[in-house]
């Protein structure tokens, strides 16, 4: 069986695909928080040093991890939009950057919250969250960019460019607690001396992080779908044939 | 499980502020960033509905 994808680069084919897909995602992402929420606070056990203050680490860390993955997801659709010229990109980019912000945000705060009491300060000026907050501001000029050129074709390539040029700080926002010496602890989980972590916490955590993950591609497909009505001026929404009939027969 | 009671459970070992404050406002980011996406698509496919029928001077030019 082959599927022609290629068609689905057209806003018009995309625009009903993403609509089915979506429930789907939802529906996955709302189980897996459920079930990833149960074992964060009732399966995995107290940590010996930190003591209940640890849980947040079930929203922290896949707030950090999404908002370091939309931004190199929202970087290479940005990519892809300026080389082959293609609108769906650049939508897909700026449906992005909104759950990128927020996820960025939600890991500065979340990590304030677990500074406080661990550290005994809400913020410190170490290169893991200094490179984060600058994640925040780099994902607020994006949007900003966008915002402030009318002409559309220009703020795509405008707002492409800048996500472009700022995705060399996400390496840096990784690697940091490595680089530096930084207060901010190192990873729990690496690719090469696996989890340093129970067993249970450890799932739970990538249960939560599965679970963001779905939300946001639901979230985006539903924002994309947004960007495709407001920018394109075709009858595209489904489920009401009769408006599109009418306006046939008008014209 | 080690929680004994509903309290213990809330309380989060002393540190419940922190950990509530964490999900509470997780959670809201989550919810009004879903429901600000059906206000927009409402939004959207009101003013693109009034574009095509309206036969205003938006759709005459």
């Amino acid at each position: 069986m082959s599927v022609n994808w290629s068609k689905y680069s057209a806003p018009m084919a995309f625009y009903p695909l993403a609509g089915r897909l979506i429930p789907w995602f939802a529906c996955v992402a709302v189980v897996l928080m459920g079930v990833g929420l149960y074992m964060g606070f009732f399966v995995a056990p107290t940590d010996f040093q930190q003591g209940e203050a640890y849980r947040i680490i079930f929203v922290h860390v896949p707030a950090a991890w999404m908002s370091m993955f939309l931004y190199v997801v929202m970087a290479v659709w940005a990519g892809i939009g300026l080389g082959l010229n293609a609108r769906l990109s650049f939508m897909m980019a700026q449906a992005i950057a909104p759950t990128g912000a927020m996820f960025t945000f939600l890991a500065l705060l979340t990590g304030a919250m677990w500074g406080k009491p661990t550290w005994g300060a809400w913020w410190v000026w170490d290169a893991r969250l200094t490179s984060e907050l600058i994640l925040l501001f780099q994902y607020a000029g994006v949007m900003l960019l966008r915002t402030s050129i009318d002409d559309l074709r220009r703020a795509d390539r405008s707002s492409a460019v800048f996500a472009l040029v700022g995705v060399v700080n996400v390496p840096i926002i990784y690697f940091s607690v490595q680089w530096w010496n930084t207060l901010h602890q190192g990873a729990s989980v690496s690719m090469s001396t696996g989890s340093k972590m129970a067993a249970t916490m450890l799932t739970a955590m990538l249960l939560m992080t599965l679970a963001f993950w779905l939300y946001s591609v639901a979230v985006i497909l539903s924002r994309v779908r947004c960007i495709v009505i407001e920018r394109e001026s075709l009858p595209v929404w489904e489920g009401e044939p009769t408006v599109v009939q009418k306006v046939a027969e008008v014209r | 499980m080690q929680w004994g009671s509903a309290s213990e459970f809330f309380a989060m070992g002393g540190y419940g502020l922190y950990v509530w404050t964490s999900f509470v406002v997780t959670a809201l980011c989550m919810v009004w960033e879903v429901l600000a996406l059906w206000r927009r698509r409402a939004a959207a496919r009101a003013e693109h509905r009034a574009m095509l029928l309206g036969g205003t001077d938006e759709t005459a030019a």
